[in-house]
């Protein structure tokens, strides 16, 4: 009689239940076993070959840690690491109280042209780093009109190095910056100003503990990027060594590529550390944001809305003439000796060098990259979160997936040389063709878009397949039909995101381009070797105007389809 | 006492078992969800799965559904094993609390997307949806965007299309959970008249005890994975099987007493007579007494009788059509009292905070539970 009787039964000692696979569930998990092993061999295999390369000598004998000791008592080399340490901090904290205040005058002030200022924000993500450098050392260098301004310091040095980063900085730490502001909730602003909390007090309890993960996460960036970066200390560092640069002279200069695997490990531990924090800071971020919490909305104040303005106004006018310089002296004769117009730069410096075919180059291998890892990544996500089955994969796709965010450029790239030119490996035929670069910077770009893939396709009903198996829908049916058409803004901004990254990037493919699959970022490092700074600033501009034609176009379509083949999305969606 | 309730209220009703669960467990590492629960549904019934949530009512759902997979355990359904069955190939249309509504495709290609996977003719798709549409009382809603609809609306559009193919099992998964509560009550009438024409056998998971009682043909009350009762919403209200039932349909006092045998047992200092004599002296058992069971008299007057007691009244809520009335028994060493009053006796006096009442409990209406 006792209440509780079926608790105490005990399910009955048969074998477990071994449900039957259907052929689609099956064939959803070998596409996604696929999808695994693609990732592990194009991010995994390279990066063991740099482990396995560290650890010999030239001859392919092995030598422990033999090279690290060699290394360590390199005067020169040690002191890249502490060069590349000190300048990224320096950059890291700079860059990121300019970002904040940036993003909160965008997100708390009620200046004008707000979008403006946005846009404008934004634009160094469509240059390659080498531009800022380039258009520095236009305003500062040598027969610079500012020269005077920096009291006899050299620009090529650290302090190039530092301003150009900033420059190059600048618009990733914006956005993430941005992001954690925008999505503080109103209602914590209108419940301490009932309390009478004073303004400075909201600042410092709500604002900045609400921003505090995306500002630390932009630290990460910031700090990662100027490490990792070698354009700009390869353009205006000039004596100054780091670590990027150290890899390149290494591997290009002395063909030392045992000691370049070195040193890209030595590069890899500070990003591995950022990387880590972040992780660990992200891990401990709880959902501030409820689905309740409305939008901070600010109230007109004149004072603080012009110091706002002012403090904006002087940034965007700073980065205009950044991008402008470099424009500028694409048009001109000769800078500073002869400023009249002139298309000689293009037509005689690209067209006639035959160098033009180097920006075709990267825009073939951007559209490949923009198209396939695009395809990739999505089919990746899509069947990562919304198919079942093999949970020891999919939680290795995730970590891989993660990966790449905490690996230099210069790492990936050197990886991908020992992999690729193994005589042994079959797919050797790849190497030097775009189509390795194309992968490369799939692989280098991959958590970003992975992350907007699995964010676009979380915000799905979780039970939209479920509800296709139980109309005896295959999935891929559910796949095109619904699947995609409802995240096609999130695939289009994946395509953007690798298409402009394709465009501007150097690090990774600086190892990996052969005589006839040159980039146009590299053709920029190669003119301004020669001296040649008028071409190469036209160069930089062809990659800008590409870019920003692809951006333009990315706006452009997203709002047609928001407003005509997306008609259901008019309404606010109850989901 | 479980047992024995469950195998009476298994008994044919509504027609023979259409689907029989048998010591289905399922366990999320460490969490026992479902402990081998055992179940038989009839051909064309309406059987709701109530308990509070983390209960298993909604993964018991699932594992019908082909969506979870249990550790141990069969189903058969129409006389066919679909233990180890994927979900696509099984033989049912599901509703969820969310919709699940495809945002991007018309109402028309929602209701219609497991038809044309089945290559019917173009026109027979087309009749066959407006046909849903008129049924689910939507007939105009067919070219709209499902978000210009209201949830209610949406509702009965997913509705629509998990009923398309004509399934042989419907499973309502907290459908009216997202809702309003007018549109709740609207479309709980709707969804049960609906089920009735069409005769389909359904099983509404559900946290609402209301909605279990209003719709269902049965009630499956499930606690911490495992089942506590099954029986008709009237069985389930008046004779619960368990304390956990009774407490968790309905309001409920609970008096705590001891059987004195011929009858009767002893609460605080009052002795009550529960009507029945099968339960040895000295046995610790509790009773279980519905607030509208309790009569009320005004004035102190007690009419003579079995189980009169004199009680004060501590508070009076309005609720509406009746009144609670909080009440000790004085001096009694007896728990407090809840009591329904209808509004017209509490108009007509004497039923002010600490007036003095006669109460009378009918020893039908005690519920015993050891």
């Amino acid at each position: 009689m006792a209440a509780p009787a079926a608790a105490i039964s005990v399910p009955p000692a048969g074998k477990a239940v071994r449900p039957l696979v259907h052929w689609q569930d099956r064939l959803a998990q070998v596409l996604l076993v696929v999808c695994c092993a693609t990732l592990a061999l194009f991010l995994l295999g390279p990066l063991l070959m740099i482990l396995v390369k560290s650890v010999q000598d030239k001859d392919g004998a092995f030598v422990g840690l033999l090279q690290f000791q060699e290394y360590m008592a390199t005067p020169r080399l040690r002191q890249s690491i502490w060069n590349t340490l000190w300048v990224a901090l320096v950059v890291t904290g700079i860059t990121i109280p300019l970002a904040f205040t940036y993003a909160y005058a965008l997100t708390r002030s009620c200046m004008p042209a707000k979008g403006l200022f946005r846009v404008i924000g934004l634009t160094p993500i469509l240059a390659p780093s080498l531009l800022s450098a380039i258009s520095f050392i236009q305003w500062f260098g040598n027969q610079g009109i500012l020269k005077g301004l920096l009291g006899g310091i050299p620009v090529y040095g650290p302090l190039g190095i530092i301003i150009s980063s900033i420059y190059a900085t600048f618009p990733h730490a914006l956005m993430i910056v941005l992001t954690s502001l925008l999505l503080s909730d109103g209602r914590l602003y209108e419940a301490a100003e009932s309390l009478g909390t004073r303004t400075g007090r909201r600042f410092f309890t709500i604002t900045l503990p609400c921003a505090k993960y995306g500002l630390v996460s932009a630290a990460m960036v910031v700090f990662s990027y100027t490490v990792s970066d070698f354009g700009i200390p390869k353009v205006i560092g000039g004596n100054f060594s780091v670590l990027a640069v150290d890899i390149f002279k290494q591997v290009i200069g002395q063909q030392n590529f045992n000691k370049g695997a070195v040193v890209s490990l030595v590069l890899l531990v500070p990003v591995l550390v950022a990387f880590i924090v972040d992780w660990i800071m992200q891990g401990r971020q709880q959902s501030q944001f409820s689905a309740r919490a409305v939008p901070y909305a600010p109230k007109r104040a004149p004072w603080f809305d012009g110091a706002m303005l002012a403090f904006s106004t002087v940034v965007a006018m700073l980065l205009l003439a950044v991008l402008g310089m470099a424009i500028y002296t694409s048009f001109i004769k000769l800078w500073p000796y002869d400023l009249s117009f002139s298309l000689r730069h293009y037509t005689f410096g690209l067209v006639d060098g035959g160098v033009i075919d180097a920006f075709f180059n990267s825009l073939k291998m951007a559209f490949l990259a923009a198209f396939f890892g695009t395809l990739f990544i999505f089919g990746c996500a899509y069947l990562l979160e919304k198919t079942r089955g093999l949970p020891g994969t999919r939680a290795l796709i995730r970590l891989l997936a993660a990966i790449p965010m905490g690996v230099p450029g210069m790492v990936l790239g050197l990886g991908y040389i020992f992999f690729f030119n193994h005589p042994d490996n079959p797919l050797n035929f790849m190497y030097k063709t775009l189509g390795i670069l194309a992968l490369s910077t799939v692989v280098h770009y991959y958590t970003s878009s992975h992350l907007t893939a699995v964010t676009a396709l979380k915000a799905l009903d979780a039970e939209f397949e479920s509800v296709s198996s139980s109309l005896k829908v295959p999935f891929y049916k559910t796949f095109h039909r619904v699947t995609v058409p409802v995240c096609l803004p999130a695939i289009l901004d994946i395509g953007r995101y690798l298409f402009v990254n394709a465009m501007v990037t150097i690090s990774a493919v600086v190892f990996l381009y052969g005589p006839d699959t040159r980039l146009a970022a590299l053709a920029i490092l190669n003119l301004d070797e020669a001296g040649e700074i008028g071409p190469a600033a036209a160069m930089a501009t062809l990659i800008v105007a590409s870019s920003t034609i692809v951006c333009l176009l990315y706006a452009l379509v997203t709002r047609v389809l928001l407003t005509r083949t997306q008609a259901w999305r008019r309404p606010a969606l109850p989901i | 006492m479980t047992a024995a309730s469950a195998s009476r209220a298994d008994a044919p009703r509504v027609g023979s078992a259409y689907l029989e669960l048998e010591g289905i467990s399922k366990s999320f590492g460490r969490f026992q969800a479902l402990l081998s629960v055992s179940l038989a549904i009839h051909r064309g019934e309406l059987v709701t799965f109530l308990g509070p949530s983390g209960c298993g009512k909604t993964t018991l759902l699932r594992i019908v559904a082909g969506l979870e997979t249990q550790d141990a355990g069969t189903i058969v359904q129409g006389g066919k094993d679909v233990t180890r069955l994927p979900a696509i190939r099984r033989d049912y249309g599901i509703v969820f609390q969310s919709y699940a509504l495809f945002p991007n495709l018309t109402i028309f290609d929602n209701v219609a997307y497991g038809l044309v996977n089945r290559h019917r003719a173009k026109d027979e798709i087309r009749a066959r949806v407006a046909e849903l549409l008129k049924l689910v009382g939507l007939p105009d809603a067919g070219p709209k965007y499902p978000g210009q609809l209201s949830g209610g609306q949406q509702q009965r559009i997913a509705l629509a299309r998990a009923l398309a193919t004509s399934p042989g099992l419907l499973l309502l998964d907290e459908p009216l959970s997202a809702l309003d509560a007018l549109e709740r009550v609207r479309l709980r009438g709707e969804i049960r008249a609906l089920q009735q024409r069409l005769g389909v056998t359904t099983i509404l998971v559900t946290h609402d005890q209301e909605e279990a009682l209003s719709m269902a043909d049965r009630i499956v009350v499930m606690n911490r994975g495992h089942i506590e009762q099954v029986g008709t919403p009237r069985e389930i209200y008046e004779t619960p099987a368990t304390p956990f039932a009774a407490d968790f349909i309905g309001k409920i006092n609970v008096l705590p007493a001891i059987a004195e045998g011929a009858g009767r047992c002893r609460v605080g200092t009052v002795s009550l007579d529960i009507g029945r004599m099968d339960i040895p002296p000295g046995t610790a058992t509790r009773l279980y007494l519905r607030p509208e069971d309790i009569g009320v008299h005004p004035n102190g007057a007690a009419p003579a009788g079995r189980n009169a007691l004199g009680a004060k009244i501590t508070k009076v809520e309005f609720l509406g059509a009746f009144c609670m009335v909080g009440l000790v028994v004085e001096a009694a060493d007896m728990p407090a009292l809840t009591a329904n009053v209808p509004r017209h006796a509490v108009d007509a006096g004497g039923f002010e905070p600490g007036a003095a009442v006669g109460l009378t409990v009918p020893p039908m209406a005690l519920r015993v539970l050891i």
